[in-house]
């Protein structure tokens, strides 16, 4: 273990010792969500088993998407593409502060040496139909991860509530790595036979994703992919609760769901084309919280949402 | 007797929360302590990141006893009753007293309630003030229903007696178990700490690394960080909200100094504050030669074994990297406003919406530029420098840096005008055309910044009177009780007459607004009802001012177009909504002149007069009033006035004329009449040139020496005489004491 107590050098060790300790604390490490999402939040992991009275501990690094923040790869510190670590306990656990701190000494984050501070930051998703309290915690006056208490998701009171916090990879493993511009970073050991830099890895896919982003997606096909998955999110939900072919009570609040993540998704990209005024983009947010809220809605109908005949 | 200690001991409670919620706990606990019959000495409060804790002296070891005398059925009452009353009074028939009573002779029960132990009564009255206290948000934790404003993890409740002895109130919450130990640091104190008694429970907090008393940690600070500075021949920037903050935000405050790259330094002062202040809670220390902000103060909340040289080259990299975006912020500005000129960085305010009814933002711009140009007159500024300002005074707003920081608005303004190479005022009036932003803020005297500053406030006002989104109770989402403020004290600081230079009197000019406003909302109707005008009133622009909008919109072109009566409801509309802005203006100043000590009846006699839409006129006359009331002449005056008002009011109802003709001295009787069409005729004379030069205080000494001879002719003379040509002489006389007085203020809204 003295290997634990030095720093991490690389960008991938700092993700795998979050694994191993938060694995170590008893959480089911799971692996990202395989779509594409604006926030790790937005795994299933997250926000439907937040819902409904179910004990739950979860923690994995989900590669998320802002379209907008994208910068040709050029930008030290933004990414369209980028990595979150989240963790999820419910119900949130009395010691999880103290757990958390713990993480940071796992990546060698020295609690006596740095000034770490927890400082308010309200959380509220707008298109999740969710909100809590907690904070930003900062360490040296850097914003290295956020701590929430999850109060509402979907429009349902959290009963219990979890514990949610969210790493900002890059962010983090650079200020523990010492380095300056994200494409720099070492994405895995330095001496290894191939050591690569975060750049050798992601700049190309950085460049192509922002011309995209930003010049070339097509907007009136996303309009109509966001149209398609809004009505398909509702179709889904509007089936029977018996499926007629196994005459078992299934109900499908997960592929219901995955449309409303396909929603927010085209909605981020419609964004960063800049085809949507102020008025429209409350309208948008409102039409996926509804897919979000419907998706809650079924969820808590089902087994692991603590739906009881 | 016995002291009280509580700690309610939570994860981190934001900083401003946290003073609010220390006095919240100190007013419940001890209201509800006094309630219960528990008197004390003292009781303070404190409050750190973690804890909110409260020391309350002197409390008795017990309630006092209390007896009640309950009332009871008469004694001959049938059993059952008596039976039911032992019941309720919970004691027995030999215990009953009698007494005699209106209705005969009733049993009393006269019932003990003995004290309470205090621990009883501090374990009650704390669970009630924790289970409802008035956190502005809280939040449930784990599987729990109790609501705090973060999880809330100790409860420390011990009650210290005389000896010094203590012990802890039982108590539980939730799970929570009310004890005598608390925690220090969350970092350099990490065990149990056990406490006696608040002295204890404060020293044992201070060796444990915590700074119990806010005001402490924040003077600490302060201190800290100005010697800092000094050492470096620097100084503080002063700024006691972010200083309340910070001490909200640390248990042991670690003052540490660090640099600004060099490669920022020549970022303007308030790009460095605001960016180092929202972002990082920094203080920002200047050079006092320069006035460059070139270091930062961080306070930190822990003594690190480097003396904190990690935790601040932490801070400068965060630094570096946000000052890196607002360098690139500032950099791109300056380059399109080099490149393009303040007009191109205003380009996008056509596609940002000011209101649903009222356009975009560059149609709110054309406005305040039209209406800008046609006031420049009046405040003495050049009306194309006036149109300049105006036209550009909004472009910052669509600035990368105003983006980031909203609040450099107007500060932007400035610096960017300056590099797209204005002058004359024009960089000044970019930043200084939102003021006066409150009552204490300063009001602008430059020519174009004031000339542009009324002509937004104008506009805005006008513009939401239009569409019917006045500010009703405490609702005022637009702040158009402050544009109203700012537009009178933009008129009474400059002394501006808007009669004068100007073809249109103030009234006038918020009418004109009003109609342009009107037009342009129904813009979408009348372009269906009258076709290519619509298209002409586009390229009038609706800022236009003046009896060019009245004939060419009301006259000239939309009769042809307009059907008659929606002509007409246009032309009622606007001066409905002009007048009703103009009574807004009146109600905000009344309130502006009531912190002058001036009351509201002198400013209803004054606003009764001709010409009361011009403000200075208005508070000229006020002031003059107000003065002349408080002296005894002025007060008799009234009173002389009020009686002679009332015997012809009174007179000309009974007698159906106007006693406002031909007094003529030769009907005089008395000495008493003849010396007050005398000093009637000497007054009149004083006073109408006074009146003419605006000398009010002139005109109201005047009026001041009638008050003798009226005292005296009401003392002598009998008004209503005999004799109908003496009565009429007098009562006509009496009108020109009315014609006099009422030439300078309506004193008959005088109250009193």
């Amino acid at each position: 273990m003295s290997s634990q107590s030095e720093k991490p050098r690389s960008f991938q060790e700092v993700i795998l010792r979050l694994q191993a300790y938060w694995a170590g604390q008893g959480c089911a490490v799971m692996q990202p969500y395989d779509m594409e999402v604006g926030a790790g939040t937005f795994h299933p992991a997250t926000t439907l088993r937040s819902l409904g009275p179910n004990p739950w501990a979860a923690a994995y690094a989900q590669p998320s998407r802002r379209p907008t923040d994208g910068r040709y790869g050029e930008n030290p510190n933004r990414l369209q593409h980028y990595y979150q670590y989240q963790v999820l306990i419910k119900p949130s656990p009395p010691d999880l502060q103290e757990l958390y701190l713990g993480s940071l000494k796992a990546i060698g984050i020295d609690a006596g040496l740095h000034d770490i501070r927890f400082v308010e930051d309200d959380w509220e998703s707008p298109t999740l139909g969710a909100w809590g309290l907690g904070w930003e915690v900062w360490c040296d006056g850097m914003e290295v991860s956020q701590f929430t208490y999850f109060q509402q998701v979907g429009g349902h009171d959290c009963h219990p509530v979890s514990g949610e916090l969210t790493y900002g990879l890059e962010r983090l493993a650079m200020y523990v790595l010492g380095i300056d511009h994200v494409m720099d970073m070492p994405y895995n050991d330095p001496d290894a036979p191939q050591p690569l830099s975060y750049g050798d890895v992601f700049r190309q896919t950085e460049e192509e994703y922002s011309r995209f982003n930003f010049d070339v997606a097509n907007t009136e096909v996303l309009l109509r992919h966001f149209e398609e998955a809004e009505a398909e999110c509702a179709a889904i939900l509007a089936q029977p609760d018996d499926d007629p072919k196994t005459g078992k009570r299934i109900v499908m609040a997960h592929p219901a769901y995955d449309q409303c993540i396909k929603a927010s998704h085209i909605f981020n990209l419609l964004d960063a084309r800049g085809v949507i005024s102020p008025t429209e983009r409350q309208a948008y947010i409102g039409r996926v919280r509804t897919l979000a809220k419907q998706c809650a809605d079924a969820y808590l109908q089902t087994d692991a949402g603590g739906w009881q005949a | 007797m016995a002291d009280l200690l509580i700690e309610l001991f939570s994860e981190e409670i934001p900083a401003r929360m946290q003073a609010r919620a220390a006095q919240d706990l100190r007013q419940r606990m001890t209201d509800g302590l006094v309630e219960a019959g528990l008197t004390y000495s003292g009781a303070v409060a404190h409050h750190t990141p973690r804890r909110l804790a409260l020391s309350v002296h002197d409390l008795p070891d017990q309630s006092p006893t209390r007896r009640e005398e309950r009332r009871g059925p008469r004694v001959d009452a049938p059993d059952k009753a008596i039976e039911g009353f032992l019941r309720g009074a919970g004691v027995t028939r030999d215990q009953l007293q009698e007494r005699d009573d209106k209705k005969g002779r009733v049993y009393l029960a006269v019932i003990e309630h003995p004290g309470r132990p205090a621990a009883d009564i501090v374990a009650e009255v704390l669970e009630t003030v924790i289970r409802n206290f008035p956190w502005p948000k809280s939040m449930r934790w784990g599987a729990g229903s109790l609501k705090w404003v973060r999880p809330l993890h100790g409860i420390v409740c011990i009650l210290t007696d005389d000896t010094g002895e203590s012990r802890t109130v039982p108590l539980e919450i939730d799970g929570i178990t009310a004890a005598n130990t608390t925690r220090g640091h969350r970092f350099m104190s990490p065990g149990r700490i056990t406490v006696s008694s608040f002295g204890d429970y404060a020293a044992r907090l201070r060796a444990g690394k915590v700074m119990l008393d806010a005001d402490e940690r924040a003077a600490h600070i302060r201190q800290e960080a100005e010697n800092r500075a000094f050492a470096s021949g620097l100084e503080l920037v002063d700024d006691p909200g972010l200083l309340a903050e910070v001490a909200g935000l640390v248990e042991w405050p670690v003052v540490l100094m660090g640099e600004i790259g060099s490669d920022f330094l020549d970022l303007p002062a308030e790009v460095l504050q605001t960016s180092m202040k929202e972002h990082q809670k920094f203080f920002s220390v200047r050079n006092p030669a320069t006035g460059r902000i070139e270091r930062f103060i961080t306070v930190a909340n822990i003594e690190a074994p480097d003396d904190g040289a990690t935790i601040l080259a932490g801070n400068q990299k965060v630094l570096s990297a946000r000052l890196s975006d607002a360098k690139f912020f500032w950099e791109n500005d300056l380059r399109i406003v080099r490149e393009r000129g303040l007009e191109g960085m205003a380009e996008g305010l056509a596609d940002v919406t000011f209101h649903r009814k009222l356009g975009s933002q560059a149609d709110r711009v054309a406005r305040i530029e039209a209406l800008a140009r046609e006031i420049a007159p009046l405040v003495g500024a050049k009306p194309d420098l006036a149109a300049e300002a105006a036209r550009v005074a909004k472009a910052d707003l669509q600035s990368e840096m105003v983006g980031e920081f909203p609040e450099l608005q107007g500060v932007m303004g400035r610096y960017y005008a300056q590099a797209a190479g204005h002058d004359d005022g024009v960089p000044e009036a970019c930043e200084e055309h939102y003021k006066p932003l409150g009552p204490g803020d300063a009001v602008p005297s430059a020519p174009v910044s004031v000339a542009v500053a009324l002509a937004d406030k104008i506009d805005t006002l006008t513009g939401f009177w239009a569409i019917d989104e006045k500010p009703t109770g405490s609702k005022d989402p637009y702040a158009l009780r402050r544009a109203a403020l700012g537009v009178i004290r933009l008129v009474l600081g400059n002394g501006l007459r808007f009669g004068e230079p100007l073809e249109w009197s103030f009234a006038r000019i918020l009418g004109m607004q009003v109609v342009g406003h009107l037009i342009g909302y129904k813009g979408q109707v009348l372009r269906e009802r009258i076709g290519n005008l619509a298209e002409r009133l586009d390229t009038v622009g609706f800022g236009e001012v003046g009896e060019k909008i009245e004939a060419d919109i009301l006259d000239r072109n939309l009769p042809s177009k307009l059907p008659p009566e929606e002509r007409q409801e246009l032309s009622e509309t606007t001066t409905d909504k002009t007048f009703d802005l103009l009574a807004f203006f009146h109600d905000r100043l009344k309130v502006h002149l009531r912190d002058e000590g001036i009351r509201h009846d002198v400013i209803d006699a004054c606003l009764a007069m001709e010409g009361s839409d011009d403000l200075t006129l208005l508070v000229k006359r006020a002031r003059a009033l107000s003065d002349f009331l408080k002296t005894d002449d002025g007060e008799n005056l009234v009173q002389g006035f009020k009686r002679a008002n009332n015997i012809l009011t009174q007179a000309e109802e009974n007698d159906g004329v106007e006693y406002s003709f031909g007094a003529d001295p030769k009907f005089a009787e008395s000495d008493e009449e003849r010396a007050l069409f005398a000093a009637l005729k000497q007054a009149d004379t004083a006073i109408q040139p006074a009146m003419g030069s605006e000398d009010f205080a002139a005109a109201m000494a005047a009026m001041a020496a009638l008050r003798a001879p009226i005292d005296a002719f009401f003392e002598a003379v009998q008004v209503n005489a005999d004799n109908n040509v003496v009565r009429r002489n007098r009562l006509n006389l009496l009108g020109q004491i009315r014609a006099t007085c009422l030439a300078v203020a309506d004193l008959t809204r005088i109250e009193g």
